[in-house]
């Protein structure tokens, strides 16, 4: 029997239309944007001004505070302007502006494609290393890296958890990543087990890529500490606290960090970017993301260069389809639509979906019929027919006893209800207003 | 048989008259006062229990009158000044007169003045769109349209325009009790005072971008110009973050702010219209063509 992890989860179809193309680079873009907020905590403070030549890999905006993280460039030309510009709300957000003139990279990171599999640097080496090169969690929450990897006073990690599970549907960017980079993935897992100080690595990965499990498991074999563990199918397995329950069976407590039970998660995309900023200088300026949809001429992985703008995906892929009704930023499950193309890709852009017009438009809404269906589906063991009735009734202090903050927000239950009721839009309202209220209750 | 019933009627009364006297001495003992002015002060308030004053409904507002003693701080805006004469009048102390006041809607982008570039696909709720993205115009500021305001009303005095897509207020059910105020997450809504004949002059605008920005996203945005602040002369007009407010306090409604406007973001309300001057120099509302910013239509995706 495969592990997963126990309660609720659903089976959407899978979709995943990009997964046999290859990652292809993406061709420079003009201009980019590139905000100085692009991960969960303070805001980068910008160390540019208008005028400044830029190379590829430098610096751009210092982080402001320890959960924050370095933004480099990932172009080189002048900058335009630092300025606000369109954020993926559509509200305005602090960012810069570069014109893009050539393709010089930073002296100090290493082009080549030698694969450099010895760790030569200490844990502290390796921590610094990760935090000055900006690394975020890349799977879409953007938490930054180095915050994960050192663990607060008391608390000791014992395992480390690689997430490849990719289970949002249509999305194919960490598949492709572990058969094309496998080799540097294994690596990047020796680096992050190394920082940590832990003698166990675990790689999740779900049945439905059976040619990653295979490579993947190929390649951890000379590592007696390393084991790939095949996952039954089922969303929300990406999700953390849903991973550590499949892989090591224990159960992060509500409102408790992963650390608490003694594990770490790290995506792939996230340990991909970690051998490269340690083993090659690399600071995190580019991601793989996955432009997909049933329509799209097209649907492809690339390696895109943060700022380029999501047009400039789209016309790559193929153009806009006729049909499409929605353009969605991340997976169908979890992603919020664009509210324009010219909006640039981030660290946090794991996908670009463009949905047909029938299949993305909203059913009528119906009263609740009381089947529970989504009380059966919720992987946190939330009541979410409950939440947004609270919710909509404005009862915050109910909605904050019944757990609203526990949500992870994954959209199984508003998938699965069929009365098409918006549940997890008025959990996700619940939530900003309980937040607001916790956070104002602190002296 | 007949001793059994006299016994039982005996003991029965004994144990009545007991008990009687034990609750007499236990409810003087428990005795909780309540000032009776604080029934009278409750039959007095309109019972709309719609929480305008701050408080849980109308019996907290009459205890805190009560129990406060002053009637500074305290007002009921359903009643107004003549309910709290009478409040004033059963506690014997002297109410302090407010202004009357009413909700106005601090936006004027139309369907036709802000084009749409993309479409709002989830729940009708302003309170989800706002925390969901910054909304279906290109201005981030403007009216949503979702109407919140509208079920927050418990007197029926705010609606929907279907045609203009923005909520109009009817001043004659408003009562400024602020619960539109509280409901629009994009604090558009504002409780002027009420002017002679309710004739108000406001500017429409809640839009703090630098002007070219505030244009291209909205025909009738406020630019920051101060071509209205350096026409008032009472001094009522101030600019901050590139939006004009016209403070109600110091407004004389003298109405020269309003032409001058290159954007019309100034409104007037329930104003007799223009006259025009005798040397044939019409000081009316300029007919000032307004560009309306277009919206490319391959761009906008619904969310």
């Amino acid at each position: 029997m495969l592990k997963t992890f126990k309660i609720g989860g659903v089976h959407p179809a899978e979709n995943k239309l990009s997964a046999s193309k290859a990652i292809e680079v993406l061709a420079l873009p003009k201009t980019v944007f590139i905000p100085v907020g692009q991960h969960i905590g303070a805001p980068a403070e910008a160390v540019v001004k208008k005028g400044d030549k830029l190379v590829v890999g430098q610096l751009i905006a210092k982080s402001s505070g320890f959960v924050s993280a370095n933004i480099h460039s990932s172009v080189s030309g002048t900058v335009k302007k630092v300025e606000t510009g369109p954020d993926t709300s559509g509200y305005p957000k602090m960012g810069v502006y570069i014109d893009v003139e050539d393709d010089n990279w930073d002296e100090q990171i290493d082009r080549s494609a030698e694969l450099k599999s010895e760790i030569i640097l200490e844990s502290a080496a390796i921590l610094t290393k990760i935090q000055n090169a900006g690394i975020v969690g890349l799977g879409g929450a953007t938490f930054p890296t180095h915050v994960k990897l050192m663990p607060p006073k008391g608390m000791k990690a014992e395992v480390l958890l690689i997430n490849g599970v990719e289970c949002e549907p249509y999305l194919t960017s960490d598949h492709r990543m572990m058969l094309e980079h496998g080799e540097e993935l294994t690596v990047g897992v020796r680096l992050l087990m190394k920082a940590l100080n832990v003698d166990k690595a675990a790689i999740g990965i779900e049945n439905n890529k059976p040619d990653a499990i295979a490579k993947m498991s190929g390649l951890v074999a000379g590592h007696g500490n390393i084991s790939v563990i095949p996952l039954k199918v089922k969303y929300p397995q990406g999700g953390e606290k849903q991973l550590i329950k499949a892989v090591t069976g224990r159960e992060v407590p509500s409102g408790a960090l992963p650390i608490s039970v003694g594990a770490v998660v790290t995506n792939i995309a996230t340990t991909f970017a970690v051998y490269e900023a340690v083993q090659k200088n690399k600071p995190l300026f580019e991601r793989v993301v996955t432009v997909t949809g049933k329509s799209v001429k097209n649907p492809s992985n690339y390696k895109v260069r943060i700022g380029t703008t999501v047009s400039e995906l789209i016309e790559a892929a193929g153009g806009l389809p006729e049909n499409c009704g929605k353009i969605i930023n991340g997976g169908p499950m979890m992603g919020k639509a664009f509210a324009n193309t010219e909006i640039p890709v981030t660290k946090g852009t794991s996908g670009i979906l463009m949905m047909p017009d029938k299949e993305s438009k909203r059913s009528e809404t119906m009263p609740c019929i009381r089947c529970s269906r989504c009380v059966s589906v919720c992987p946190m063991g939330l009541e979410p027919f409950l939440l947004m009735t609270l919710s909509e009734k404005q009862m915050w202090e109910g909605t904050e006893k019944e757990k609203v903050m526990d949500c992870i927000e994954c959209g199984s239950c508003s998938y699965t209800c069929p009365a098409n009721r918006p549940l997890l839009d008025f959990i996700r309202l619940g939530k900003v207003k309980v937040g607001a209220l916790m956070r104002s209750r602190k002296p | 048989m007949t001793t059994t019933i006299l016994y039982t009627v005996l003991i029965l009364s004994i144990i009545g008259v007991l008990s009687a006297i034990i609750l007499y001495f236990v409810a003087q003992k428990f005795k909780v006062y309540e000032d009776p002015r604080i029934d009278q002060v409750e039959a007095a308030l309109p019972g709309a229990n719609c929480g305008g004053c701050g408080f849980a409904g109308c019996r907290a507002f009459a205890d805190a009158c009560v129990s406060k003693g002053e009637l500074a701080d305290l007002f009921c805006p359903v009643g107004g000044n003549e309910t709290m004469g009478g409040v004033a009048d059963i506690l014997g102390i002297v109410a302090t007169k407010k202004d009357p006041r009413v909700a106005v809607v601090r936006c004027n982008g139309t369907c036709e003045y802000r084009p749409k570039t993309n479409i709002f696909d989830g729940p009708v709720s302003c309170a989800i769109a706002s925390t969901l993205y910054s909304g279906d115009t290109g201005c981030q500021y403007g009216c949503l349209g979702c109407g919140d305001c509208v079920v927050a009303c418990e007197f029926d005095a705010i609606h929907m325009n279907p045609v203009t897509g923005l909520p109009e207020v009817d001043d004659e059910k408003c009562v400024a009790c602020g619960a539109c105020v509280k409901a629009c997450p994009k604090t558009l809504i504002e409780l002027r005072k009420k002017g002679p004949k309710d004739r108000k002059i406001y500017v429409a605008c809640r839009n703090m971008e630098k002007g070219g920005v505030a244009r291209k996203s909205c025909a009738v945005a406020c630019i920051g110009c101060s071509k209205c602040e350096k026409e008032c002369k009472y001094d009522a007009i101030t600019i901050v973050n590139n939006l004009a407010f016209i403070d109600a306090d110091k407004c004389k409604l003298c109405r020269k702010c309003a032409p001058v406007c290159p954007t019309n973001a100034i409104i007037e309300m329930n104003f007799p219209p223009r006259k025009v001057v005798v040397n044939e120099q019409p000081v009316s509302v300029p007919e000032k063509p307004i560009e309306v910013p277009v919206s490319s239509e391959s761009k906008s995706s619904a969310i």
